[in-house]
């Protein structure tokens, strides 16, 4: 029997063509979005994008608060004898406006500040004077003003005013922001533990293909296949289910996102506009399936190998 | 211990037991020299399979040495293992064809992991499938292909990698006598080109078939070898225990 050419050559072929592409996929028989990776990955990168965006809006809506209340404060002057108060409002007024820490002073005029309380006090109340009001004086401090300034400034006008109280915008705002903080931080964890649960269901997934595909793999392992070759077959096989998946999960998330931002933008609520999403923010929310991807591919490369490694 | 350049293949003392039960395998020395034929043999449950599996690198022993191409495969890192492997050819008892593969996929399948381009192995597979009489069915899943059949694109995938030795676990157990005649013509012409090889067979009237092959005879774990042929054996033509 007369042997073919390549029994007849002194060595077996050899070559540095890797065991990738169509050669690799080939390996793993299952129709493409055909197994429940592509849409696990899909609701957790949905779920992933809606928590970041959601967290991201919080973020906005933060810093918008901060950045517009942060630096005001409101000086009340709280005399009941009305020309004293008006007074001590005026000489409080001038002494701010000379100060280098402050930018602006607007004395708040009294039929504005009787419109604010005549809901609780009534109109003949608020404007007839039957109940004294205090004065107020809005005051706006500068951006590198330094922390003990309010504290300064108070003492300043307790000589020239004895009825001044000053309150920074800030101190009534902060369970407001400390509230967005704890909704940011909960974003945050949820971000984390979709991230840890997306990465143990593509074990689970890495596992159960490499149970059902156990054979081929073992034959692979014996003609002389190396971990990372046959590591290789089977993250590119993840690959392909999770490029799937976090696109699908990207446009459903962003969809969501985008549904709700239009909800809320129709509130027509200063303070809820400031929580729109930038630019950036979608620009970030974009890079989300690529990190879910990478997650995929990483946990199941390392899913193979210490299977693999319990095989001579 | 040192083994010779020559020496393909070398057992010393090896002994193999599964978890606390009784050594499957005890003692077994033997020398496997290039381009040397070798049956073994021995009832069913004498530890053939055990002993290929050292033999193919799929099972470390228990205790005893074996040396394979000049290394220590024991103390050998299992990341170098693979190179050795694909020195190697293994027909499977049960064939092992990957099955959603086609018979040119499955032959193919050496050569691919061994990193030949996809241009420079279709001849080579062409061949070989022609060569063990599959030409016409290349396209053929194995669960469309009779025992026979599949049982020659094992060999076919075995031999395609042209291995320093094959080992073949009982390649003749399911079919019949003509093919497997035909197939002890296929390792012999695989021989004659230089690769040893060790064929596990119950079949007492294959080892007649190959003349000049040594026997391998295990009998409960142990390996007979009352004349030390197994471990300096004769050269060609004076083979003591030869199935001529």
């Amino acid at each position: 029997m007369k042997a073919p050419p390549v029994l007849a050559r002194g060595k077996g072929l050899r070559g540095l063509a890797p065991l990738a592409g169509r050669r690799a996929a080939q390996l793993l028989p299952r129709a493409r979005l055909g197994g429940p990776m592509p849409w696990v990955i899909a609701i957790m990168v949905a779920l992933t994008v809606i928590a970041a965006g959601g967290g991201l809006a919080l973020d906005n809506l933060a810093g918008k608060a901060r950045g517009d209340l942060g630096g005001l404060a409101t000086v009340q002057i709280v005399e009941a004898d009305r020309a004293a108060r008006q007074r001590q409002a005026a000489a409080a007024a001038a002494a701010l406006r000379v100060d280098p820490a402050v930018v602006r002073v607007a004395p708040v005029p009294e039929d504005r500040v009787a419109a604010l309380v005549e809901p609780w006090l009534g109109a003949q109340a608020a404007a007839g004077g039957a109940v004294p009001l205090p004065a107020l004086i809005d005051v706006e401090l500068a951006a590198d003003a330094p922390s003990g300034t309010l504290e300064r400034l108070g003492a300043r006008l307790a000589g020239l005013a004895p009825g001044a109280r000053i309150d920074a915008q800030s101190e009534w705002l902060a369970p407001v922001l400390g509230a967005l903080s704890a909704l940011r931080w909960m974003a945050i964890g949820l971000i984390a533990l979709l991230a840890f649960t997306s990465a143990a269901a593509v074990w689970l997934a890495a596992r159960n293909a490499l149970g059902s595909n156990r054979a081929t793999i073992e034959i692979v392992h014996h003609l002389g296949g190396t971990d990372a070759q046959i590591a290789g077959i089977f993250q590119r096989s993840i690959l392909l289910d999770s490029l799937a998946g976090g696109a699908l999960g990207l446009v459903l998330g962003g969809l969501a996102v985008a549904m709700l931002g239009a909800r809320f933008a129709a509130l027509d609520s200063g303070l809820m506009a400031g929580g729109a999403l930038t630019r950036g923010d979608w620009l970030l929310l974009v890079v989300i399936p690529l990190f879910a991807v990478a997650i995929a591919v990483y946990t199941a490369r390392m899913t193979v190998l210490a299977s693999l490694r319990k095989m001579l | 211990m040192s083994a010779p350049e020559n020496e393909m293949v070398q057992f010393d003392n090896v002994g193999l037991r599964y978890g606390t039960e009784r050594e499957v395998l005890s003692n077994v020395s033997f020398t496997l020299f290039p381009g040397r034929f070798y049956f073994l043999t021995g009832a069913s449950g004498a530890g053939k399979t055990s002993l290929l599996r050292l033999l193919y690198l799929a099972q470390r022993p228990s205790r005893g040495a074996i040396r394979m191409f000049g290394s220590d495969v024991i103390t050998l890192p299992r990341d170098r293992l693979p190179a050795y492997r694909r020195r190697m050819g293994v027909v499977f008892q049960d064939f092992r064809l990957v099955e959603h593969l086609s018979a040119f996929d499955n032959v193919a399948l050496p050569l691919r992991v061994a990193g030949v381009r996809e241009a420079d192995l279709l001849r080579p597979v062409a061949d070989m499938l022609e060569w063990v009489g599959l030409a016409g069915r290349s396209e053929a899943r194995p669960a469309t292909l009779s025992g026979g059949e599949q049982q020659r694109v094992a060999i076919a995938r075995a031999v395609i990698g042209r291995p320093d030795i094959l080992v073949a676990d009982e390649p003749t157990g399911n079919v019949d006598p003509e093919m497997a005649l035909k197939l002890i013509r296929l390792f012999e012409a695989l021989n004659r080109l230089g690769t040893t090889v060790v064929v596990a067979t119950h079949d007492v009237q294959l080892l007649r078939k190959v003349p000049d092959s040594l026997i391998m005879r295990l009998d409960r774990g142990m390996l007979a070898d009352p004349t030390g042929a197994l471990r300096y054996p004769p050269r060609r033509g004076m083979t003591a225990e030869s199935g001529a």
